[in-house]
C-alpha cells in the first residue's frame, strides 16, 4: 500500500521553460527514498509539489488516499500537519527559543487563536523535551537558535517536524550547509526516523555516496525528468552519467 | 584594470565633479547665497550665541513653564509614535512581500506610506491647523501621518530581510496566516521594529519643535514666542532644555537597542 | 525522575521562554511607551477642539486640496522656480555639509584618529544632532539676517551630524588589512585615507549624501515655511495659513510630492546598486 502516488504530475513557472515534466513514482510507508540530480533539475520544487508550497500545473498526487491537488483550505492545512518539511537553511525563527520552534510544528493542529496565545499543552511541551532529549540537544532547550551551530539548528528542524507527528517528513538539501561530521549525524537520525519511527523520508540529495548509502531506493531528477528509480545497488555509474550528464570522477572533483 | 578603463573612470570623476561644481553654483545663483558671506557668518553666529544665549538667574524663574511645555511636546511624539507603530505594523505585514495577504493590500499599503512619508510633517500640520485649531491634537495628528510613513516603509524592509525562511517553514506545518505572522514574523522582528520606533521617538521631539512653532502648541511656541520677544536668555533655556531631553532619550534608546539588538 | 533541564513554574508547568536579558528589556520598553502613551492623552492642551467639525472640514480640506488642485497667487513658473529655490537650499546644505563631514569623520573613526580626538567629535555630533534644525535657522538668521544663509548653514549643522555618523561608521568597516599594507609602504596618514579608505568607501559615502540630499529637501521645505527661509515651503505657508487657499495649498503639495517621490526613487536606485547586501 503505498502512502504516496506521483502521476503524471507537470509544472513550470513561466511558458517557456518546464520544472517538471510528467513524473511519476510511489513510496510506500517506512521507506527513505532519496531524489538525487544536478542542481536546477528541479528536485525542490518536486518536493514542495508534494505539500503544495508549490502549486502544480498537471498531473495528481495521491498522499494517504487523499488527492493533494483537489483540497478545500481546511484540508490543505491538514496535510501539511500531516507533513513534515525539513530544509537546507533549517529556517527556524533565530531569536526564538529551542523550545518555542519546536512547539511551532503543533500549529496546524491548533486554532488561530490558541497558535497566537501560545496555549501549547503539557503533553506537547512534554513530547517536545522527549524529542529534544532523543536527539541529544536538549540541554540547549532555552538557547536562542541562532547560538546553536548549523548541525544543531538541523536538529531543532527535525524535531519541529517530528513533534507534528507527520506521516512523511520532507527534506530539501537537509546537509548541503553542513560539515561532514553533522552531515553523518543527520543522515543517521533520519535512516533511524525511518526505520524505527516507521516515518517516510523523502530527501533531496547531491551526494550520490550519501545517497546510496542511506536510502531504500533513488530517484534520479534531470532537467525536471525522471531517469533513474531503483535500489542503490541499481545505481551504476552509467546511470550516475545519465542523470548529472558528466562522468562520475568530473562530480567527485567539483 | 586596463589603462582605457582607467582612463574612462578618471574621466567619469572629473565629469561628476565638475557637475557637482556647476550644481552647486547654479544653486547658490537661485538662491542669492553667497559662500563669503556665508563662512563669515559662521565666527558671528557662534560669538553671538556665546554672549547673548546665556541662562541667566531670572529666565530660571520660567522653568516651570519650560518644563511643562517641555512634556507636552515629549508626550505627544511618544504618543504620536506609538500609535502610527501600531498602524505601521498592520500596514508593514501587509505590504511587505514575504507575508501579503494579495497584491492589492500590498500595493496599496506601500501607497500610503509613501504619500503619507513625501508630503512633509509642515504642510500637514498646516492643513490640519486650519480645523484642528491651536492645540495638541494638531501637532500629534501631524507627527502620526508622517511617521506612519516612514515607520511602515522602515518595518516592511525588516520584515522582508529577516522572515522568509521560517514563514516557508511555518507554512509548511500548516499554520494559519495569523499564526506565521503572530509567532514567527513578529518575534523576530519586533527588536529592529522597536530600535526604529525608538530612532522615531527621538526625531519627533524634535520635529514637535517645529511643527509647535508652526501650529502655536508646546515647546516650539515657546521658544517662538520668546524669540519674538528677543528674549535669548529665555531662548537660551529652551534650547538648552531640548537638547537635554533628547541627549536622553537617545541615551536610553542605545542601552535598549544595545540589550534588544 | 525529572530531567533537570526543563524548567518549570511554581505550578509545574513548563517554561517555553528563555526570559533573558533582552526579553525583559523588550517587554519593558514596549509596555513604559504604551504606558506614556495614555498618560500623553492627559497632557494634551485640548484648546479649542471641537473634534466632530475638524474632522469633517479637514476631510472636505483634503478633498478639495487632492482634487481640484489650481494656483491662484503665483504662476506655474514661479512655483517652478520656488520648487529650484528650495532644491538649491538642500543641495548646498548637502554639498557643503558632505564636505565638512568627510574630514570631521576621519577624526570621529576610531581606526583613523586617536580616541580622545575621535571622542570629542562625537559628543559634539551629538550635541548639534539634539538641537532642531529650524533652532538652528532661527539662530543663524539673528546673526546673518533671514535669507538662503542662515537656512542653509542652519541645515547644514544637521547635515553634517548626520553625514559623520554615517561616514565614521563606514570608515570603521575598512577592511584592517588594507590598511596595514598601505601603512607598511610607508604611507603617511593621508596616504592611508586616500589610497586605503577612500576607494573602498567612496560610493557608499556617495548613497548617504543622496539620502541626506533627499532628506534635506523635505527640511528645505520647513524651514520656508517655519523659519521664512524662503522656497515652495514659504509659498505653502502663506497659501495654507494667509490666503488660507486650499486649492493652491494641494497644487504645492503636488509638487512637493512629486519631487520627493523623484529623488526616493533615485536613492532607493543607489540605494540597491551600492548596498547590494541589504536590498536583496
Amino acid at each position: 500500500m503505498s502512502l504516496l502516488k506521483v502521476e503524471g504530475l507537470e509544472k513550470s513557472y513561466t511558458a517557456d521553460k518546464q520544472i517538471l515534466k510528467n513524473i511519476h513514482f510511489e513510496i510506500n510507508a517506512g521507506e527513505l527514498v532519496s531524489v538525487i540530480g544536478p542542481s536546477g533539475a528541479g528536485k525542490s520544487t518536486l518536493l514542495r509539489c508534494i505539500n503544495r508550497m508549490v502549486e502544480f500545473n498537471e498531473g495528481k498526487i495521491m498522499f494517504n488516499n487523499h488527492d493533494v491537488g483537489n483540497l478545500n483550505k481546511k484540508e490543505l492545512r491538514n496535510l501539511r500537519a500531516n507533513i513534515g518539511m525539513v530544509f537546507q537553511h533549517y529556517n527556524l525563527v533565530p531569536r526564538l527559543t529551542v523550545i518555542e520552534n519546536v512547539l511551532h510544528g503543533r500549529f496546524g493542529y491548533k486554532t488561530t487563536l490558541q497558535g497566537l496565545l501560545g496555549r501549547y499543552t503539557e503533553a506537547e511541551k512534554e513530547r517536545a523535551f522527549y524529542l529534544l532529549e532523543k536527539l541529544g540537544i536538549h540541554e540547549h532547550a532555552y538557547k536562542r537558535c541562532d547560538q546553536l551551530s548549523g548541525g544543531q539548528q538541523q536538529r531543532v528542524g527535525i524535531c519541529r517536524a517530528l513533534i507534528q507527528e507527520p506521516k512523511l517528513i520532507l527534506c530539501d538539501e537537509p546537509i548541503a550547509s553542513l560539515d561532514p561530521n553533522s552531515s553523518k549525524v543527520i543522515m543517521d537520525l533520519l535512516k533511524s526516523i525511518s526505520t524505527e519511527m516507521g516515518i517516510t523520508c523523502l530527501v533531496n540529495l547531491h551526494q550520490v555516496d550519501v545517497a546510496q548509502h542511506y536510502s531504500d531506493r533513488i530517484i534520479g531528477l534531470n532537467k525536471g525528468e525522471i531517469v533513474f528509480t531503483g535500489t542503490s545497488h541499481e545505481l551504476y555509474e552509467e546511470q550516475i552519467n545519465k542523470i548529472y550528464g558528466s562522468k562520475t570522477e568530473d562530480l567527485i572533483t567539483a | 584594470m586596463n589603462e582605457k578603463k582607467m582612463r574612462k573612470n578618471r574621466w567619469q570623476t572629473v565629469i561628476f565633479l565638475l557637475i557637482i561644481i556647476v550644481l552647486t553654483y547654479l544653486s547658490a545663483a537661485i538662491t542669492s547665497f553667497n559662500f563669503v558671506d556665508g563662512l563669515a557668518t559662521i565666527p558671528k553666529a557662534i560669538g553671538w550665541m556665546f554672549s547673548n544665549l546665556m541662562v541667566t538667574q531670572e529666565t530660571l524663574d520660567k522653568l516651570p513653564t519650560i518644563l511643562e511645555k517641555l512634556a507636552e511636546t515629549t508626550f505627544m511624539s511618544i504618543a504620536a509614535t506609538t500609535i502610527a507603530a501600531v498602524v505601521s505594523l498592520f500596514l508593514g505585514v501587509f505590504g511587505s512581500k514575504v507575508t501579503k495577504v494579495n497584491n492589492f493590500l500590498s500595493v496599496f499599503a506601500r501607497f500610503i506610506a509613501s504619500v503619507s512619508r513625501n508630503i512633509p510633517v509642515v504642510a500637514w500640520a498646516l492643513v490640519l491647523l486650519i480645523s484642528f485649531g491651536q492645540n495638541s491634537v494638531t501637532g500629534f495628528l501631524a507627527l502620526f501621518v508622517g511617521t506612519v510613513g516612514f515607520l511602515t516603509r522602515a518595518f516592511i524592509e525588516s520584515i522582508d530581510e529577516a522572515s522568509q525562511s521560517s514563514v516557508e517553514a511555518l507554512t509548511a506545518t500548516g499554520s494559519t496566516y495569523f499564526q506565521i505572522v503572530g509567532k514567527a514574523v513578529i518575534p523576530q522582528c519586533l527588536p529592529q521594529m522597536i530600535s526604529w520606533v525608538l530612532f522615531m521617538v527621538e526625531t519627533n521631539i524634535r520635529n514637535a519643535t517645529l511643527v509647535g512653532i508652526l501650529t502655536g502648541t508646546g515647546i516650539g511656541y515657546t521658544f517662538d514666542m520668546y524669540y519674538k520677544m528677543l528674549n535669548y536668555n529665555v531662548v537660551a533655556l529652551v534650547t538648552l532644555c531640548i537638547v537635554i531631553t533628547v541627549i536622553v532619550v537617545d541615551l536610553m534608546s542605545n542601552y535598549v537597542r544595545k540589550v534588544i539588538l | 525522575m525529572e530531567a533537570t533541564y526543563i524548567k518549570r513554574k511554581k505550578d509545574g508547568r513548563i517554561h517555553i521562554k528563555s526570559g533573558n536579558k533582552g526579553d525583559r528589556v523588550l517587554r519593558s520598553t514596549l509596555g513604559v511607551l504604551t504606558l506614556l502613551t495614555f498618560v500623553a492623552f492627559l497632557f494634551f492642551n485640548y484648546a479649542g477642539l471641537e473634534l466632530g467639525s475638524a474632522i469633517t472640514e479637514t476631510a472636505y480640506n483634503l478633498k478639495v486640496m487632492f482634487l481640484e488642485p489650481a494656483l491662484s497667487h503665483f504662476s506655474l513658473g514661479e512655483a517652478i522656480y520656488q520648487v529650484g529655490v528650495t532644491l538649491s537650499l538642500a543641495f548646498l546644505a548637502t554639498v557643503i555639509g558632505a564636505i565638512i563631514a568627510f574630514f570631521l569623520s576621519l577624526m570621529a573613526a576610531t581606526n583613523l584618529a586617536p580616541l580622545g580626538l575621535a571622542r570629542i567629535v562625537r559628543v559634539f555630533v551629538a550635541f548639534i544632532r539634539a538641537v532642531p534644525t529650524v533652532l538652528w535657522v532661527l539662530i543663524f538668521a539673528i546673526a546673518a539676517g533671514l535669507g538662503s544663509e542662515a537656512a542653509v548653514l542652519g541645515m547644514l549643522f544637521h547635515s553634517i551630524a548626520y553625514l559623520v555618523k554615517a561616514f565614521s561608521e563606514a570608515f570603521e568597516e575598512v577592511d584592517k588589512g588594507i590598511l596595514e599594507a598601505v601603512r607598511s609602504t610607508g604611507g603617511n596618514w593621508w596616504h592611508v585615507v586616500k589610497s586605503g579608505v577612500l576607494p573602498s568607501t567612496f560610493t557608499y559615502l556617495l548613497s548617504w549624501v543622496f539620502l541626506r540630499f533627499e532628506i534635506n529637501f523635505g527640511v528645505a521645505v520647513a524651514m520656508g515655511a517655519a523659519a521664512g527661509a524662503g522656497g515652495i515651503g514659504f509659498d505653502l505657508f502663506m497659501a495654507s495659513s494667509f490666503y488660507f487657499d486650499m486649492r493652491e495649498v494641494g497644487f504645492i503639495t503636488y509638487a512637493i510630492l512629486v519631487v520627493a517621490i523623484l529623488l526616493e526613487v533615485v536613492s532607493t536606485r543607489l540605494k540597491k546598486r551600492f548596498f547590494p547586501a541589504t536590498s536583496d
